[in-house]
């Protein structure tokens, strides 16, 4: 192209910065209103979850235990029974979960199997809950395999079988979680290690888990916070409705909040009815406790040596 | 010395140029007179036909050479000649990554390091390695300088070992003050200095710098490579640089390597540095460092 024969045409352009500026605000009140729909519901269930609950909403509802008369009926055994439920669950998914992810990422061979083991993880993060309910049944409860001490060999309805099932169910999101996060590991990191002599093992417990760490705490304790509002699975391996106990034992039979709270919207008299309602406010405690314990544990684990 | 080889490695392959029968690997080679006066000492690394893919792609073919010992050795080229990837099968770096296929031999005071008895971190440990952009742990920085040498199994006065290493750095007098605080709130220039004294810190006999300067202003790098020439009296050095005029300040001897129309990359020539700048053998040499291409 020979120099200075172009002519640049300045005309042909149509701004229309105006209409381009309206479009934009349309957009924007289109963002706006899907933030507001969440918005609106979540202020619209906690004002009136809060209206019909507030009013069992004292110390005895923590203390005492399930009752015909609404005014005697407690949450206790639901609590303690999701608490211990929980904490089973998460002493076996986080090991397990993160020890799979380890393998996944800094020793499998990337290769077919490797990708189909992969995939399947993620198809079982999609399986529907009732269907590990079914699993944990046979294997847990039961003991097709013959794992547990009970008569048939299995753990019988007991919190360990509905913690190892839990942990069955969140497993693949734990998994996903924290091998996101060991990938997240600038590989500069591992290169540095392996440069002065470390070999695989010292380079993953060192430098990959400790950068990781925050990034797979925050994953679990999501996974446990959906874990925590389950129902299916349990009812399926026979968590009780009506426990006027606390657990004590991996042994013991148990119920978890969300069934308590399904018993008692089931039942006809009103009073029960806001009985549920304060029991919803107690498992969204629970649950926002458990956000915000991730929340301080990601920005604790992380600020060392500033990040 | 590499550990874990015996004397009595069978070799199949190549043996190492200096004439002394592989069966003698294990004995240092001091007594060794080669031919050409400046080396007088046997070559620290010798690379013997060392050709790599990255799956079906060859990025080296067939490189010799020999890297002598406490000198500045500096290989330059394009990008993509293979340069980096030479100097990564110095220390088995490359084998972190999937798919990569090294054929050839590299001996290192005689030993294979490519020996089948040869365990990757225990070449590394003798291999020290600086990479391209500073990347201290985020750690303190007296953890960064201790890290190699604790998992090393160092059972010494560790103070003194960091205090040591942070000194022939060059670091010290800046962070003596708070060796607590994070490797990583350093500037530039002296994270790189921490990455050399966590190299220096487990005693290697070899020092590879992968580009070390190219994330670094002039200050820091004039630092680093005054450094070079310091740690040269103890240590052998190899740099890889696209710096022509740092390749000629620091090194002593130079290897220009070069990808041709297959992109594998091939040593074109290997000489005293003020051969390559002065007086190149090669035309292609001589059109790189006169900045006709690259």
């Amino acid at each position: 192209m020979a120099a200075g024969n172009t002519t640049v045409t300045r005309e042909g352009y149509v701004p229309r910065l105006s209409f381009r500026q309206t479009v934009g605000t349309g957009f924007l009140a289109l963002c706006m209103a899907g933030t507001m729909v969440g918005i609106v519901f979540l202020v619209v269930l906690l004002t009136d979850v809060w209206r019909d609950g507030v009013g069992f909403l004292r110390w005895e509802f923590l203390q005492n235990f399930p009752s015909r008369f609404p005014e005697r009926a407690g949450f206790q055994s639901a609590l303690w029974g999701s608490l211990w439920l929980i904490g089973t669950t998460a002493l076996l998914a986080f090991p397990i979960g993160v020890g799979a992810a380890i393998y996944l990422e800094e020793y499998a061979p990337k290769n077919f199997v490797t990708r189909a083991i992969q995939v399947n993880i993620s198809n079982l993060a999609g399986v529907p809950s009732i269907v590990f309910g079914l699993l944990g049944l046979q294997i847990f409860v039961r003991g097709t395999i013959g794992i547990g001490p009970s008569v048939g060999g299995g753990f019988g309805r007991s919190i360990i079988a509905g913690g190892a099932t839990m942990a069955l169910l969140i497993l693949p999101i734990v998994i996903v979680a924290a091998q996101e996060s060991i990938k997240a590991v600038p590989p500069s990191l591992r290169e540095a290690s392996y440069g002065v002599g470390a070999t695989r093992w010292q380079t993953v417990w060192h430098h990959v888990l400790p950068q990781a760490f925050p990034g797979i705490l925050t994953g679990t304790i999501l996974a446990l916070s959906r874990a925590i509002g389950e129902t299916a699975p349990l009812i399926m391996i026979g968590a009780l409705t009506f426990v006027a106990f606390r657990p004590e034992d991996l042994l013991d039979p148990f119920t978890v909040m969300p069934i308590q709270i399904y018993n008692w919207v089931s039942r006809p008299q009103a009073d029960f009815h806001d009985l549920a309602a304060t029991g919803i406010i107690v498992l969204l405690v629970v649950l926002l406790s458990m956000n915000a314990l991730a929340v301080f544990l990601r920005q604790w684990t992380g600020r060392r040596y500033g990040r | 010395m590499v550990g874990g080889v015996t004397g009595d490695t069978e070799r199949t392959s190549t043996g190492p140029g200096t004439g002394v029968a592989a069966a003698t690997a294990g004995v240092t080679f001091q007594s060794n007179t080669a031919e050409d006066g400046e080396d007088a000492v046997a070559p620290a690394v010798e690379i013997r036909n060392v050709s790599l893919w990255y799956g079906a792609n060859q990025a080296l073919g067939n490189v010799t050479l020999d890297i002598p010992r406490n000198r500045v050795t500096a290989l330059i080229g394009p990008s993509g000649c293979g340069k980096s990837t030479l100097l990564r099968c110095i220390n088995r770096m490359n084998e972190l990554i999937d798919g990569v296929r090294i054929e050839g031999d590299v001996f290192i005071d005689g030993e294979n390091i490519y020996g089948p008895e040869v365990d990757p971190p225990d070449v590394r440990r003798i291999v020290g390695m600086v990479f391209q952009r500073p990347n201290p742990f985020p750690k303190s920085i007296y953890d960064n300088v201790a890290f190699g040498a604790r998992i090393n199994g160092y059972k010494g006065d560790m103070d003194g070992l960091v205090e040591e290493s942070l000194r022939r750095a060059a670091l010290w007098d800046e962070v003596k003050d708070d060796l607590r605080k994070s490797g990583l709130a350093l500037s530039g220039g002296q994270q790189q200095r921490l990455c050399i004294a966590r190299a220096i810190a487990v005693n290697p006999e070899i020092v590879l710098m992968d580009e070390p300067c190219s994330a670094l202003d002039p200050i820091a790098t004039q630092r680093i490579e005054d450094l070079m020439q310091d740690l040269a009296s103890d240590y052998t050095i190899v740099v890889v640089t696209h710096n022509m005029q740092q390749a000629a300040r620091v090194s002593h001897r130079t290897a220009f390597m070069l990808a041709g129309d297959d992109l594998v990359g091939r040593l074109v020539e290997f000489d005293d540095t003020n051969q390559i700048f002065l007086n190149p053998n090669d035309e292609r040499t001589e059109q790189y460092i006169t900045g006709r291409f690259g």
